[in-house]
């Protein structure tokens, strides 16, 4: 970790997305067993602004870089939020990173799930695992905004119980009139949930196909059985959104190892409109 | 008001949208049960003997481990059916089936129901397709599970 000296003040303006700013971590929550939640305050200045699905790039000092989905709301008051789950050297170090620590933040970045115009749709949320953190702000966004009128579905699967994240926002999204469902693959007698991938939630909710707008994230064997649960239900294609992930590097489309196909993840999603040619990206075999 | 148990198994949706005459054979075999809480349906090991078509509650498919708390495979709710094992030899219940709240289900007979499709090949097709397509349903529901989706990440 950084102190604050090391805050770089004079940058070329051409390489600021690649400098980082410094936050200091002023909480930190354990979500699950892997997963922390770490809250960030800008040292200089105040927090950035993102729409919700955009991603950061944070710095764990010394070690690396990675993005990480934003998952608090924009323009919720206080610091933001970052999930992340600890899969590598990188994210091992920010999952650690103590309160009153220092980490660099560049972004924000990427497309959003644009949830400001679906204010007379249904919204069909369907999370795997972390992949409700990406969705975390736009759910409550949704769930906040007065005025709506389409219903919000909340369909979230994890592997056994102890790995559902947000458990309080779950509570809290369902107490102001989401419908919540939750799937688990494992689980004892104690719970009393459903057991089952995600997608066999999809017919148990009472959604109209054709009003309804889906966000779909979670890792992609999971998005492209939900995506083809969706269509046999009747969703279009263009009414289905998914976030992408791929290993995004400079977050501004310069150095293409987030290639796919014709797609820079980091400029032109992470959070795509599904249609056929995206369905052929993701499917394509490795050769 | 007593209810026709041919009409109650049409309104299933395992048996929905069949000729009313498919219906009432299958109604032949059935019965209307209650079921308390916690009272189990199957019983791994036992003679398989019913198939239930769930029409209010639900039930937790549990194996059971001696010393720990059963392991819940499935969770089977109201408009689902349950117990396959009766379909083919032997004729014994592979898991545990427990009811999570009080059931309301229709109880049919396995062995009135096998043999009736014996007798009429042609009701005989039409309740394998039906029962195909819901373990056909399960069985790929189970390979995406055993996919363990929610764990694959890239390392960072």
């Amino acid at each position: 970790m950084c102190t604050d000296a090391m805050l770089l003040t004079e940058v070329e303006p051409s390489l600021r997305p690649l400098t980082p700013a410094t936050y200091r971590v002023v909480a930190r929550r354990v979500e699950t067993d892997d997963v922390v939640t770490l809250s960030l305050e800008a040292i200089s200045g105040s927090n950035l602004q993102f729409r919700p699905g955009q991603f950061n790039m944070l710095t764990a000092f010394g070690v690396g870089e990675v993005a990480i989905s934003i998952s608090s709301a924009p323009g919720a008051p206080g610091p933001i939020e970052h999930t992340v789950r600890n899969v590598g050297a990188v994210t091992n170090a920010l999952c650690n990173a103590a309160v009153g620590s220092v980490v660099g933040v560049r972004g924000p970045f990427g497309t959003d799930w644009g949830v400001d115009d679906l204010d007379d749709s249904d919204v069909v949320i369907v999370a795997g695992g972390i992949g409700l953190a990406p969705l975390r702000g736009a759910i409550s966004y949704l769930v906040d905004k007065p005025g709506r009128t389409g219903k919000v579905f909340v369909l979230v699967g994890a592997r056994e119980p102890d790995q559902i994240t947000f458990p309080d926002d779950l509570e809290r999204w369902e107490r102001d009139g989401a419908i919540v469902k939750i799937t688990v693959d494992v689980a004892d007698a104690g719970w009393k949930g459903a057991i089952g991938v995600v997608t066999t939630l999809l017919p148990t909710v009472d959604f109209d196909p054709a009003r309804t707008v889906a966000l779909v994230c979670g890792p992609e064997i999971m998005m492209r059985f939900t995506v083809r649960g969706l269509a046999d239900l009747g969703v279009a294609y263009g009414s289905i959104r998914v976030s992408l992930e791929r290993n995004m590097q400079c977050g501004v489309g310069w150095c293409g190892h987030c290639q796919l196909g014709p797609l820079l993840i980091c400029r032109d999603g992470p959070v795509f409109a599904y249609s056929e040619s995206l369905e052929r990206l993701i499917s394509e075999r490795e050769r | 008001m007593t209810e026709n148990i041919g009409d109650l198994v049409a309104e299933h949706p395992l048996f929905s949208g069949l000729p009313i005459d498919v219906a009432e054979l299958v109604g032949g075999c059935s019965q209307n049960v209650t079921i308390a809480t916690g009272q189990l349906l199957l019983e791994e090991g036992e003679p398989a003997k019913s198939l239930y078509l769930l029409r209010r509650g639900h039930v937790a498919l549990e194996v059971h481990e001696p010393g720990r708390v059963p392991l819940v495979i499935d969770r089977i709710g109201p408009g689902q059916a349950v117990g396959w094992s009766w379909m083919f030899p032997p004729y014994r219940w592979h898991f545990d089936a427990r009811a999570l709240e009080p059931l309301g289900a229709i109880s049919v007979d396995a062995e009135c129901l096998r043999n009736k499709a014996e007798a009429d090949p042609a009701f005989g097709y039409l309740l394998m397709k039906r029962l195909a397509a819901v373990m056909l349903d399960r069985l790929q529901a189970t390979r995406v599970r055993l996919l363990d989706v929610y764990g694959r990440d890239v390392a960072h």
